[in-house]
């Protein structure tokens, strides 16, 4: 029973910190303990990276400049379901959540691959470190304008996302503080863009105009003085709504669904002492996402958070491809594959708008809740596919399977998933239907796997089956 | 059926998004304006690729098929349509078009609010069908179904990989399981409330390609797709009174040409394939097409391409369409222009208040939240 907890506790820390996992990993990393499974997460230099070269090898048009949609979607779905180092594919994740830039203005996936590449190597470190990234970033600073912001014309896209959306939150800042922090930003910029037609483009890079600055006197945030760019991150960082505008991120992201971000000042977290907790670690450690993510993981709040979080599109996308297997090569159709994610309404590197994507309950539509249970039912019921197989096989072991046998087996090695009485009643009732199930002869065996495979088909067409 | 109150002769709107921000000045050219040729020095179109609609304006060669229809006096051009201090952001200004709320954030779609006026019971949950996979702001209004057609009509529904024998059985337990029950919270609800709607949907969509057959071939191309499957579902007399379908993207910051070109060959033989079939089916009658995006675009070209702008052109077409100008394409002048966009001079909201009060017979005001002038392109 002790072991069969903590089979569901890694489970649920693999699906929050990574994309899930088959039952032979999670058996290895339940020997290997929770707290060790947890510092791996948090170091992903201790595993190899994905092999850059096989995508290169199948996908070459995957990295030419101003690749149309699928090419770039194609890119980092080669990574997400390749990746060894589940945390960092999905810290950059989270990172693409709140910095959400996209292609429909970028038109550029070349340089939303490298932001998301910045969001891989540094998106466990330091956040102000991050954020001045960012800051520097050719891509925001193309996607927010701020090649327009002048110093003798202030552009405020950027300053105002910046405390909006990136650190601060509505309500921390005044008007005044927009312009402010805008002409801070003046002179931040880039080497000119590069029509594409007929040469393809050079890649971006940021540039510091000091003429184009505006150097003069200025106040943000009650300080005082000649302010640049870099003074102004450093002041953002050591306001306290910065740290509880991240950590709710990162509760929204990684424990359980908060409301949307618009609503933040006006409804409290769903645990305010979660918040304050993780508050605390950030900024003690000096804004360190690894501390911050250490002390969330290993919370209490976070272990009883199961099934709490609505699966975004990515995550329901990526962990049903890694869990049945055979979808590791990018082989010709892989681009089609990529796109099921902007079918269920996230077109990855191609966010609605700076706000990111509305989640929890506002993933689901009837199309998208549609395409989330046909796209999850196609995979899961091709016995084909290893994993698929491994999960009839170790159903098989058993010998003999009773309908609640073949019921509970399923939802065991999905999940464990936790489901609803009256869901569960219903699975019970098909399985009866069917009656006992046996690989006991070859036709016998052909039955039982298409049995097995349409409760695992059913299973994953329940709501529960939605969250994580 | 569940379409007990509607008929065949019910009006019925179709939607056709052009997302992305068209390019109102090289899709309704002022050939002769001096300004339009002094603006669009890398993207303008020549005079010898420009079908004239009169003295004053023309349209490029790539969007050839529309020309029939404003001939026949069936297609109306709405000059300058936008709003007031209109936002160069794709997604705020699609939100604004979306919800009819330019100031503060809006919950509830335009477009929602008239479903909800057609069903307010919700007796029929294909009132409105989405070609697409995503769901418009415009179509959503809490309780009020919409029906997300993401691929071809023949596979809409749950779980097309089984069949046969299995697939009522399975349904049946999917329908079961998504019942909703005491304690299982809102969000459970509102997946329930989905679940069977889409379900519900399900049966009844899948007879429309069943019972189409048709002379007419469409191109291959997305947006004809749709606008096929738009048709298969409006013969189906399923009671559909609301079709939404887009094109994208219109964002042409650069490539305008030929990507400009490539967009409006497609949207245009779409419509014409769709049109001619709605004829062919006696089902013309009662359907009107809007046409609208977002913005236009600057009116200076940036060497390759235009950046978002402010005021746009939008169409109705259809054979109860008085075809025709409606409204002037605001000044060119470097004075009028507004941070280098034209200024829009026809509310959007105009536009939707003459479908409203003159075809759908609705009360403009509290749907689209305001009384405004109405353009008389409809009896």
């Amino acid at each position: 029973m002790a072991y069969q907890d903590d089979i569901a506790l890694m489970s649920h820390l693999m699906r929050r910190a990574g994309f899930g996992a088959g039952r032979d990993e999670i058996e290895a990393r339940v020997a290997k303990g929770y707290e060790a499974t947890v510092e791996e997460l948090l170091h992903p230099e201790t595993q190899p990276p994905v092999d850059a070269y096989t995508l290169l090898r199948y996908q070459p048009a995957s990295l030419l400049p101003g690749g149309q949609p699928p090419m770039g979607n194609l890119n980092w779905m080669f990574y997400l379901v390749n990746t060894k180092r589940p945390l960092e594919e999905k810290t950059a994740l989270f990172w693409h959540h709140v910095f959400a830039t996209g292609n429909s203005k970028v038109d550029n996936y070349d340089q939303l691959l490298e932001q998301i590449n910045i969001f891989r190597e540094k998106g466990l470190g330091n956040y102000r470190d991050l954020l001045l990234e960012m800051a520097r970033n050719p891509t925001m600073i193309f996607w927010l304008d701020n090649q327009q912001n002048h110093g003798t014309a202030v552009n405020e896209n950027w300053g105002r996302e910046l405390l909006e959306l990136f650190s601060l939150g509505a309500g921390n800042y005044t008007e005044t503080d927009v312009r402010e922090c805008s002409r801070a930003f003046t002179g931040w910029t880039f080497e000119t863009k590069i029509p594409r037609a007929p040469y393809g483009r050079f890649p971006w890079k940021f540039e510091y105009r000091p003429e184009d600055h505006d150097d003069g006197e200025k106040t943000f945030l009650g300080h005082k003085g000649k302010l640049n760019g870099e003074d102004i991150i450093n002041i953002i960082v050591q306001q306290p709504a910065c740290a509880r505008f991240i950590c709710r991120h990162l509760y929204n992201f990684f424990v359980a669904d908060e409301p949307q971000v618009p609503a933040w000042p006006i409804d409290p977290p769903r645990d305010p002492k979660a918040i304050d907790a993780l508050a605390g670690v950030f900024k003690d450690s000096n804004f360190d996402m690894t501390a911050t993510l250490r002390v969330l993981f290993n919370s209490d709040f976070f272990k009883n958070a199961r099934f709490q979080h609505m699966k975004s599109p990515a995550e329901v996308v990526v962990s049903t491809l890694r869990l049945v297997g055979g979808h590791e090569l990018p082989r010709p159709g892989y681009g089609e594959l990529a796109m099921n994610t902007a079918y269920m309404g996230q077109d990855l590197l191609n966010p609605p708008s700076v706000e990111g994507w509305h989640t929890g309950k506002e993933w689901i539509n009837s199309g998208s809740l549609m395409a989330r249970v046909n796209f999850c039912a196609e995979k899961i019921g091709d016995p084909s596919l290893p994993g698929v197989r491994a999960i009839i096989n170790r159903l098989k072991a058993k010998g003999n399977l009773s309908p609640d046998q073949l019921v509970d087996g399923c939802l065991d090695l999905l999940g464990p998933m936790v489901i609803r009485d009256d869901t569960k009643q219903e699975l019970a009732a098909q399985a009866k239907a069917w009656g006992q199930i046996s690989w006991d002869s070859d036709t016998n065996a052909q039955l039982a796997d298409q049995r097995t495979s349409q409760m695992l088909q059913l299973i994953v067409a329940t709501r529960e089956y939605q969250f994580a | 059926m569940p379409a007990t109150e509607t008929t065949q002769k019910d009006p019925v709107i179709v939607v056709l998004q052009l997302t992305g921000g068209n390019d109102y000045l090289n899709t309704v050219i002022p050939y002769n304006n001096p300004l339009y040729r002094d603006n669009r020095k890398a993207v303008g179109i020549p005079d010898n690729q420009i079908m004239h609609l009169d003295e004053t304006y023309g349209i490029p060669h790539y969007m050839a098929p529309l020309k029939q229809f404003w001939d026949d006096k069936k297609l109306a051009i709405l000059h300058g349509v936008g709003f007031k201090d209109s936002p160069r952001s794709h997604f705020r200004a699609m939100d604004i078009w979306h919800t009819c709320e330019p100031i503060k954030v809006g919950t509830e779609g335009w477009l929602g609010r008239v479903a909800r006026e057609f069903d307010p019971k919700k007796e029929n949950v294909v009132t409105t069908v989405s070609m697409g996979p995503s769901l418009p702001r415009s179509l959503v209004v809490q309780g009020v179904p919409v029906a997300c057609v993401a691929g071809p009509l023949e596979r809409y529904g749950f779980l097309p990989t089984i069949q046969g024998e299995q697939r009522k059985q399975v349904l049946g337990r999917f329908a079961q399981m998504y019942q909703p029950a005491v304690g299982s919270g809102l969000v459970m609800d509102y997946m329930s409330e989905t679940g069977l709607d889409s379900l519900k949907g399900e049966d009844i969509l899948k007879v429309a390609p069943l019972k189409y057959s048709s002379t007419v071939q469409y191109p291959n191309s997305p947006i004809a797709r749709k606008l096929k499957g738009i048709a298969q579902v409006h013969f189906a007399d399923l009671g559909t009174r609301i079709f939404y379908c887009d094109h994208s993207t219109f964002d042409t910051h650069a490539g305008q040409n030929p990507g400009h070109g490539n967009l409006w060959t497609a949207v245009t033989e779409g419509i014409d394939a769709f049109m001619k079939d709605l004829r062919e089916h006696n089902h013309a009658d009662n359907v009107i097409l809007l046409m609208f995006s977002e913005f236009g675009r600057r009116v200076r070209d940036n060497g390759s391409g235009t950046d978002h702008g402010a005021g746009g052109v939008a169409f109705v077409l259809g054979e109860q369409v008085k075809g025709g100008h409606y409204g002037e394409m605001p000044s060119l002048k470097p004075e009028h222009l507004v941070q280098g966009d034209m200024n829009p001079n026809m509310d959007f909201r105009s536009v939707y208040s003459t479908m409203l009060d003159k075809w759908l017979k609705l009360n403009p005001a509290p749907i689209v939240n305001g009384t405004f002038e109405q353009p008389a392109f409809l009896n």
